[in-house]
């Protein structure tokens, strides 16, 4: 997307976000937004008619969360949910190609680009901030995923920032949150339960959408109470981890007991890495006919966690637990930063909320970081 | 691109690009399909008519694909200079492997590839070369062996040390044979069982390095095979003075993409695929040292 200049902050006028959102449609948007389901905040198709939830409040902590509503009409006074927008870019399951084998040989079909333009509503500063690190996986090396080019080149971002962080939120650690600070096409702030939203592009097409929509110059006192919510913001995340020096910090104590300990009560479940919105790994799976001529080849999510993510003949790499606790974090915190340019980690802090053991990531690190003051470190 | 990956590694020969489309497999064409021992096979491809032939550098791979059976990593065992025959020799030991196994002149295979790192042939030229293989590790060392031969006269002393673990499992024995008579080449086999003709050398193939000439100061090493025996050939080479800037090592991982998006070749801060699977050992070394990395 093609960065606009630094935008103008705007007070949307009535009806708000549901005239803007219909101004995202009337652009040829199918909309995906925050929708309760389950008890839960997900990301879904929104309706031409349908209205984002009001007034929803959540409580997250390890291995805990609640949404409660009716608190006031604010529209986005919660954090994230347990989905991300990687549904979306890389879906959980997706179709790559269709074999044929008939009397002439074989024929590969790769699967057509799936042509839906989506906005997604209600973007928060972490997932802005996975969406870049995605990006960096499956566009910016050197070969391109043809189905995640597809998709994101269709995305419209608008992005809200973080004004009510959660128990088990620390972007601020991560430097990227609760501030938005790019990605997005039109970003918003909500400056009252319910009352007026801000509004700015970020890039030229955001700009385009916004001009259609009644809005008038933010005053100054509107601009002072978003930074007045932004900085409490700030003070209010949950949780939160100590990032310099962490991969090194890793990388010394790989070999420490800790991980041992955390096997104890890792489930190897996989929840965290389904949560996470920058986890992206994948497996393939072959589904043919009864009579062999034709396979379907499909791309699933997959997890490290799992004892088959690392076979080879012999066996597993990573059998034990422990190794794959290590894996997950390690490559996380510390190898991610080797590979792609800064770390995997956006501190959304989902895989602390879904794990079913509530295990911890930041207190895991601390838990490294002070067993690695009181002992000298193993390195060799 | 401003991946901060770790570079293919001084020495390593520039791979060609990767396909546009790197998860569909293209129809290639069995023309030959033989044993090679008890448990190893080669499939012989050609392409389709009026396909691409993409050239393949020695120490590359490609994803051989069986509809409704599965793909899998297998290093290319022809000659680079031909890249319009791909030669893919391997040992049946998996569900995908053994199928393959099964297959006939005339059918067809998926192929995606070539992906990966190169064997440092041409920047090895000046040098002693020993290569040192392990069983089926055989099979992506020999385009590097077949590439250095055809420019024999640019290298110095050319070693293969070779360990399989009994007569029976020697591989490439016609090539093997070819290389002794043909070319300034010193071959010592090895194997782990011998059996009541064997005349040859019995144990381990790290038992040969301290015996054979090369001069350590200027000698490159390419080895490929278990990860152990990756591990005590570099021990012996090394204490025979190789320095690990100068060992180049084949490691093997599950692979789903061989593009770096799967994410389950991972060896610490390495995806195998693109980063490797040739690497300079002083980039894996201490990761090979660790358990369950």
């Amino acid at each position: 997307m093609e960065t606009a200049p630094p935008g103008i902050r705007y007070v949307l006028g009535d009806p708000g976000l549901p005239r803007l959102i219909e101004a995202v449609r009337g652009a040829g948007y199918r909309v995906a937004g925050p929708k309760v389901r389950d008890g839960a905040l997900c990301y879904e198709e929104l309706d031409p008619a349908e209205a984002l939830p009001r007034g929803i409040r959540d409580e997250q902590g390890p291995g805990r969360y609640r949404l409660k509503s009716g608190h006031d009409a604010s529209l986005f006074a919660q954090a994230v949910g347990p989905q991300s927008w990687k549904r979306y870019l890389s879906p959980p399951e997706q179709r790559l190609f269709v074999a044929r084998k008939d009397g002439s040989g074989l024929r590969i079909e790769p699967e057509a680009a799936d042509a839906s333009r989506w906005a997604f509503v209600g973007v928060r500063p972490c997932d802005l901030a996975a969406i870049r690190l995605r990006d960096k996986v499956f566009l910016d090396g050197a070969s391109a995923d043809p189905a995640y080019r597809a998709v994101r080149k269709g995305i419209l971002v608008v992005a809200v920032q973080c004004t009510a962080p959660a128990g088990t939120c620390f972007c601020l650690s991560m430097g990227t949150g609760p501030r938005a600070a790019g990605g997005f096409d039109l970003l918003l702030t909500e400056i009252g339960e319910g009352g007026p939203l801000l509004v700015e592009a970020g890039t030229s097409e955001g700009e385009a959408i916004l001009r259609t929509v009644p809005r008038s110059e933010a005053a100054p006192g509107d601009l002072a109470e978003a930074e007045r919510r932004m900085e409490r913001a700030e003070r209010s995340m949950g949780r939160s981890l100590e990032t310099a020096g962490l991969a090194e910090l890793l990388l010394r104590r790989s070999e420490s007991p800790r991980w041992e300990e955390i096997a104890g009560r890792c489930l190897a479940c996989g929840n965290c890495t389904m949560a996470c919105p920058t986890c992206f790994c994948t497996t393939v799976e072959d589904i043919s006919d009864l009579t062999g001529s034709t396979a379907e080849r499909w791309r699933r999510w997959d997890s490290c966690f799992t004892l088959a993510f690392s076979y080879i003949h012999g066996g597993s790499v990573r059998r034990a637990v422990p190794a794959r606790y290590r894996q997950w974090m390690t490559h996380k915190l510390a190898t991610w930063t080797a590979q792609f340019g800064e770390s995997g980690c956006v501190g959304c802090g989902r895989c602390i909320t879904w794990c079913p053991a509530g295990i911890d990531l930041t207190e895991e690190a601390r838990a490294l970081r002070e067993a690695d003051g009181a002992a000298p470190s193993p390195r060799t | 691109m401003t991946l901060a990956a770790p570079e293919a590694g001084k020495g390593a020969a520039a791979a060609p690009p990767p396909a546009r489309d790197p998860m569909s497999p293209t129809p290639w064409r069995v023309c030959r399909a033989f044993r090679e021992t008890d448990d190893t096979f080669t499939l012989e491809l050609i392409p389709e008519p009026g396909r691409e032939v993409r050239p393949f550098a020695a120490g590359q791979f490609n994803m051989l694909y069986l509809p409704g059976i599965g793909e899998v990593p297998i290093s290319i065992s022809g000659d680079p200079a031909y890249p319009h025959t791909l030669v893919h020799t391997t040992r049946a030991v998996g569900a995908v492997t053994k199928k393959m196994a099964a297959i006939r002149r005339g059918d067809s295979v998926g192929v995606r590839g070539p992906f990966g790192t190169a064997w440092p042939v041409e920047s090895s030229e000046g040098s002693d070369v020993v290569f040192v293989a392990g069983g089926i590790g055989l099979a992506p060392l020999r385009p590097a062996l077949t590439q250095l031969l055809s420019r024999r006269e640019r290298y110095g002393r050319v070693v293969l040390l070779y360990g399989a673990r009994t007569p029976e499992d020697i591989l490439f024995r016609k090539t093997l044979r070819e290389w002794r008579a043909d070319f300034d080449l010193e071959i010592h086999v090895t194997v782990d069982r011998a059996t009541r003709d064997w005349r040859g050398n019995v144990g381990v193939v790290t038992s040969l390095i301290p015996r054979v000439p090369f001069e350590p100061g200027h000698t490159v090493a390419m080895i490929c095979g278990p990860e152990v025996m990756i591990r005590y050939t570099v021990m012996e080479l090394e204490r025979r003075g190789v320095g690990p800037d100068r060992i180049h090592v084949s490691l093997e991982r599950n692979m789903k993409c061989a593009v770096g998006f799967c994410g389950h070749c991972q060896l610490g801060p390495h995806f195998v695929c693109k980063d490797g699977p040739v690497f300079p050992y002083e980039k894996v070394a201490a990761l090979l040292n660790q358990r369950e990395v």
